[in-house]
């Protein structure tokens, strides 16, 4: 594992370089789950390409926190055809920060490797939180703590970054910033990223390609091509079609609008 | 408290107020001052009560054969002291609670480790515990004399007994009220089920330990001064049943004050080790910085 922190934050990369030719870092073919006679995974199709945003919206309930605990590896997925890669992380609602080891510690947690300490204070510094790197988890603000939690994550180069919704308990300052951040260590690291969320807008400003799933399947999704920063017309369009399948009516077919994989929208 | 607060608080703006053209106050200066006249003021009921107590002694009011006066307390203490008779006796007791402490608190802790992190150990060991725990430990004195006679066995018996409990109880549950998100993200984060435990449940679970701890403390001390009247022949229970038989209240009265100093002492030793170990709570943190 080579550590590549060194290189700028915001190295210009090209935002469509996502390569959806190579091998997908995760697959699921018909996944399900269910608990008892509630059925929260249907029949689930999914792939991810190495590098690729992905947003995943959907409602409470929509099981999108079962598939993120399957695809984080915290439940088992009982011999079905799930490949995600060994080498992941996650970022949580809540920071889940360890309170009683100080913060580079908690970003050294079960992280193998030499140089753990100084691995983990330049992934500190690149969230902005290199003079913190010996508080304790306690004394940060909300943001602070979940910058740590990124840190945490990204020290470990995954190619498979699972967020869930991360952004949803910080001010709207604090979240915009945390966004540009994401963005900048995303460029930076190019792990493939899965975004939780009940926030449209954040949904559009961030994806490559932004999934709803509803009652455990996906019953929309939408290939972004246009850069980032220049989606402000895009979104207007966009968001309430995609909030017609957040809004909680039924579809019948379960499949409203489901747009072949590959395609752009402009 | 809050209310008395209030009132030293009040009167230290008046007197600000009133001072105001003459001195200027460092705010920290004033706060010293005042927190040491607030100090003055809860010694002063006590210090009273010991002049009553005194007074009464010195008119007679108060017989020496019922309660000794405060210097002749002093006085005994110091002889005492001097003496070795005290010192020797009380590092006799001291070593009994020790003993007793070594041995509960340590069963206790892996009791609590069994049953806290493996089912099965719960099952063999819980129930076990929650009989142990209807049975007071003092009754079984008559018990532990018959197995154990009346050396310095059963007194170490009994305190070891009643301080399992406490110690087993609130580790077992600190274990077992180990937040479960915590788990989760460190289990993402690939580690083992030693390094988890390691790591998550048994800092997690130690706030509690030392809540148990603590408890032990205190009961070891009260097991201790009722062990000590089995036919003790050193240690303060010793000293204190001695002086019964001669009516020395001064004897029993410096008894008693070392109990209390052993009381104390043992909760400051838990106060260390939470400084120590719990450095990472927000109100450790304040108080330090």
């Amino acid at each position: 594992m080579t550590v590549r922190f060194e290189q700028p934050l915001l190295a210009p990369v090209d935002d469509s370089g996502v390569d959806l030719q190579g091998e997908p870092v995760v697959r699921l073919r018909g996944f399900n789950r269910r608990f008892g006679e509630n059925v929260i995974i249907d029949g689930l199709d999914l792939d991810i390409a190495p590098g690729e945003f992905i947003a995943l919206l959907g409602r409470s309930g929509s099981g999108k926190t079962t598939l993120l605990r399957t695809l984080a590896g915290l439940d088992d997925a009982g011999g079905q055809d799930v490949r995600v890669p060994s080498s992941r992380a996650v970022v949580f609602q809540d920071a889940r920060l360890l309170p009683w080891k100080p913060v580079w510690k908690n970003v050294a947690l079960g992280l193998p490797g030499p140089n753990v300490r100084v691995r983990s204070e330049i992934a500190l510094r690149e969230v902005e939180l290199g003079h913190r790197v010996g508080a304790w988890p306690l004394t940060l603000s909300g943001g602070e703590a979940q910058r740590v939690a990124l840190a945490r994550a990204l020290v470990r180069e995954p190619r498979l970054l699972l967020l869930d919704e991360p952004f949803a308990a910080l001010d709207a300052l604090t979240r915009y910033r945390m966004h540009d951040l994401v963005l900048a260590l995303w460029r930076a690291h190019r792990p493939a990223v899965l975004l939780v969320t009940h926030d449209v807008e954040e949904a559009i400003a961030l994806a490559d390609r932004v999934l709803v799933l509803d009652a455990g399947r996906i019953v929309a999704q939408e290939r972004i091509s246009t850069p980032r920063g220049a989606r402000s017309t895009l979104s207007a369009r966009l968001r309430p079609h995609l909030l017609a399948h957040l809004g909680g009516e039924r579809h019948d077919a379960g499949v409203v609008r489901l747009a072949p994989v590959g395609r752009a929208v402009e | 408290m809050l209310a008395w607060r209030f009132i030293t608080r009040e009167s230290s703006m008046t007197a600000l107020t009133i001072g105001r053209d003459r001195l200027i106050p460092r705010s920290t200066g004033t706060g010293r001052r005042f927190a040491r006249l607030s100090l003055g003021n809860r010694w002063a009921s006590p210090v009273l009560l010991l002049l009553l107590w005194e007074l009464g002694s010195r008119t007679g009011l108060i017989p020496e054969r019922t309660l000794a006066s405060p210097f002749a307390v002093l006085g005994t203490l110091v002889e005492m002291t001097l003496s070795g008779e005290l010192p020797s006796n009380l590092l006799v007791s001291f070593a009994r609670a020790a003993a007793g402490l070594l041995i509960g608190v340590g069963l206790g802790i892996v009791l609590g480790l069994i049953a806290g992190l493996s089912r099965a150990g719960e099952n063999a060991i819980d129930p076990l515990m929650q009989i142990k725990r209807t049975i007071p430990a003092l009754a079984l004195t008559p018990l532990f004399i018959v197995w154990f006679g009346i050396g310095e066995t059963p007194k170490i018996a009994l305190i070891a007994f009643a301080t399992v409990f406490p110690v087993y109880l609130n580790l077992y549950s600190g274990i077992r009220g180990v937040d479960v998100r915590l788990l989760d993200a460190a289990r993402s984060f690939g580690l083992s089920r030693l390094e988890l435990i390691w790591h998550v449940v048994l800092p997690a679970a130690l706030p509690s330990l030392l809540v148990g701890l603590r408890y032990a403390l205190s009961i070891s001390i009260l097991v201790l001064v009722v062990a000590e009247q089995i036919n003790a022949s050193a240690g303060l229970g010793y000293l204190i049943n001695n002086a019964r038989d001669f009516m020395r209240t001064d004897i029993i009265v410096v008894c008693l004050l070392v109990y209390a100093l052993l009381g104390l002492g043992a909760d400051w030793l838990v106060r260390l080790m939470e400084h120590r170990t719990l450095v990472w709570r927000p109100s450790i943190v304040e108080q330090s910085s």
